[in-house]
């Protein structure tokens, strides 16, 4: 009566070419923001005016040792980009998973629980879009100081929207679901059901949005910085990097370019990572 | 025998959000108009009516996931029209409910064993691996698909598995809601026979709800027809399609496809 040959339940998909790019690079990335004090070639802050605008190791010109050339004041441009990686990536982290955990708790109680307290955070999430967000994270960064701390309440206090919407949505679907009556009729309770039947199904959206809010706020600090509200000036950082480089593009654009690539590159690998997860793990073939 | 549940004027009725004013509260749309009927211990009754009959509204209101609005509900003595989340737990194993379509109901991310073994372990039921596997071994279905998700079942082997999960709870009671009009014809006979030996052997009581006589006539012996949020007829099934009384259930007689027409076209 049951044909155990067929094959539903050995249908399998394999990693995407795109989860394995993008995990390359973030990995790479990790381990250079890691051994930077180590690996970089020079001291990202050593100063050498002779040595001013030297361009990359193909150009002729060019002096050994130093890579990717260097800026006005003669810094190496590649020790710059990997200490420049230590503050992405730990902005990226940290701001992203608070965000994230901040924003997909408030959305999903918005959504499965309905009600007054949906009213509440809706209210709340209509009213924070409203505001420009740079000019809100300028003004927060005023108030709270400049300082890494600073930049990541910014982008949590200002980006949680992001996730509560979706997350928001997501949940009211999923709690329409006859697998919502199913878990009251076993006898579960609303929390309960929110958490072990509403939650493994907003959870690759979650996961997705989470890599999104890392290449986010990889950007947002890059903002930040381009703007001069970052870190200290001396620290160097990728948007600073590129805030410096802009004044002298006609003179060395490789100082300019090589900060931008990486935070493209970078941003790129945080949204394809999110991507790839959720075709690699997620149970359900749609 | 003793009825196992007492149905007592019961009314429902549901807010029509549609046609909510501004300000103020939305008018409300009478789904069930005071409807009596009692369900005795061991009884496989049908609950038929056509769409927007109410039939549906009905058994989640037996199986209390929605608040009647008037009358009562008792279950086997106890009053449960109105009685709140943390009240209900622990009678909630004594009827569960079997859903229309597995594939909404099921839950996706879960496996097989754990959809039928986390209700249990709710309850505090031990052996759960072991009461998990004679389940499925009930319903026909092998013992290692617990490992599987329901997107790795077919239609039927999935309203199996809706079945494995309500008869693993050992109710007394389980409301089958339009269980097989999702699946093919020969699915369909197969979930039937097995519902039926199920019934049978656990001694359950069943309400059977569809649109479709044809399925009531083979598996109940007593239907109540439901029209517009009431009761049109309820009497036993051999009585009914013999001599139909309400002119409701004589149309819906009169759209079961024969098995033989060229017998009345001739």
């Amino acid at each position: 009566m049951v044909d155990l040959t067929d094959g539903r339940g050995r249908v399998r998909r394999r990693a995407g070419v795109r989860l394995w790019l993008s995990g390359l690079w973030l990995g790479l990335l990790v381990v250079v923001a890691l051994l930077a004090p180590w690996i970089a070639p020079k001291d990202p802050l050593a100063q050498d005016l002779f040595l001013g605008r030297l361009p990359p190791f193909w150009v002729a010109g060019s002096e050994p040792g130093y890579w990717l050339g260097t800026d006005s004041l003669g810094r190496d441009v590649l020790s710059r980009i990997m200490h420049g990686a230590r503050i992405a990536l730990l902005v990226a982290l940290i701001a992203g998973t608070v965000t994230g955990l901040l924003g997909a708790t408030l959305g999903l109680l918005a959504g499965f629980l309905r009600g007054w307290v949906d009213v509440v955070i809706s209210r709340m999430i209509d009213i924070w879009m409203a505001f420009p967000p740079v000019l809100f994270s300028i003004l927060l960064i005023a108030v709270l100081g400049p300082g890494l701390t600073s930049i990541i309440i910014a982008i949590v206090v200002i980006d949680w929207t992001r996730f509560a919407r979706v997350i928001r949505a997501e949940a009211m679907a999923q709690g329409a679901m006859d697998y919502v009556a199913s878990s009251r009729v076993a006898g579960r309770g609303r929390l309960g059901t929110m958490v072990e039947e509403i939650l493994p199904n907003v959870l690759p959206t979650i996961v997705v949005l989470l890599t999104l809010e890392m290449g986010i706020a990889v950007i947002v600090e890059a903002i930040l910085s381009f703007v001069n509200l970052s870190i200290s000036t001396d620290d160097p950082t990728w948007g600073g990097m590129i805030a410096e480089g802009r004044s002298a593009i006609h003179q060395s654009w490789w100082v300019l370019v090589f900060p931008l690539a990486t935070l493209f590159l970078t941003v790129l690998s945080f949204s394809q990572l999110g991507e790839g997860l959720k075709d690699r793990f997620d149970p359900v073939l749609r | 025998m003793a009825d196992l549940y007492t149905v007592q004027n019961l009314r429902l009725s549901l807010a029509d959000m549609t046609a909510k004013p501004l300000f103020g509260a939305a008018p409300r749309i009478e789904i069930l108009r005071d409807l009596s009927f009692s369900l005795p211990k061991g009884e496989v009754a049908g609950i038929v009516g056509g769409s927007g009959s109410g039939k549906s509204t009905l058994g989640r209101a037996l199986v209390r996931l929605l608040e009647p609005s008037g009358g009562s509900i008792r279950f086997d003595g106890t009053d449960i029209t109105h009685l709140d989340d943390a009240a209900l737990r622990p009678l909630r194993r004594r009827f569960q409910m079997i859903f229309q379509d597995p594939m909404s109901s099921l839950n996706p991310r879960h496996t097989v064993g754990r959809l039928i073994g986390s209700p249990l372990a709710l309850h505090g039921f031990e052996g759960i691996q072991g009461r998990v596997g004679r389940a499925l071994d009930h319903v026909g279905l092998p013992r290692g698909f617990a490992a599987r998700y329901p997107h790795e079942l077919s239609g039927g082997q999935r309203q199996r598995v809706g079945i494995a999960r309500a008869i693993a709870m050992e109710p007394e009671f389980i409301l089958a809601d339009e269980i097989v009009s999702g699946l093919d014809v020969s699915s369909q006979a197969q979930v039937l026979a097995l519902l039926e030996g199920l019934v049978r052997e656990l001694g359950l009581t069943l309400a059977f709800i569809s649109h479709d006589l044809s399925v009531i006539r083979r598996l109940c012996r007593r239907v109540i027809v439901l029209h517009r949020g009431e009761i049109v007829e309820d009497r036993a099934t051999a009585e009914l399609f013999a001599n139909p009384q309400a002119e409701y259930t004589r149309d819906l007689l009169a759209a079961i496809p024969l098995p033989d027409p060229d017998q009345v076209w001739a």
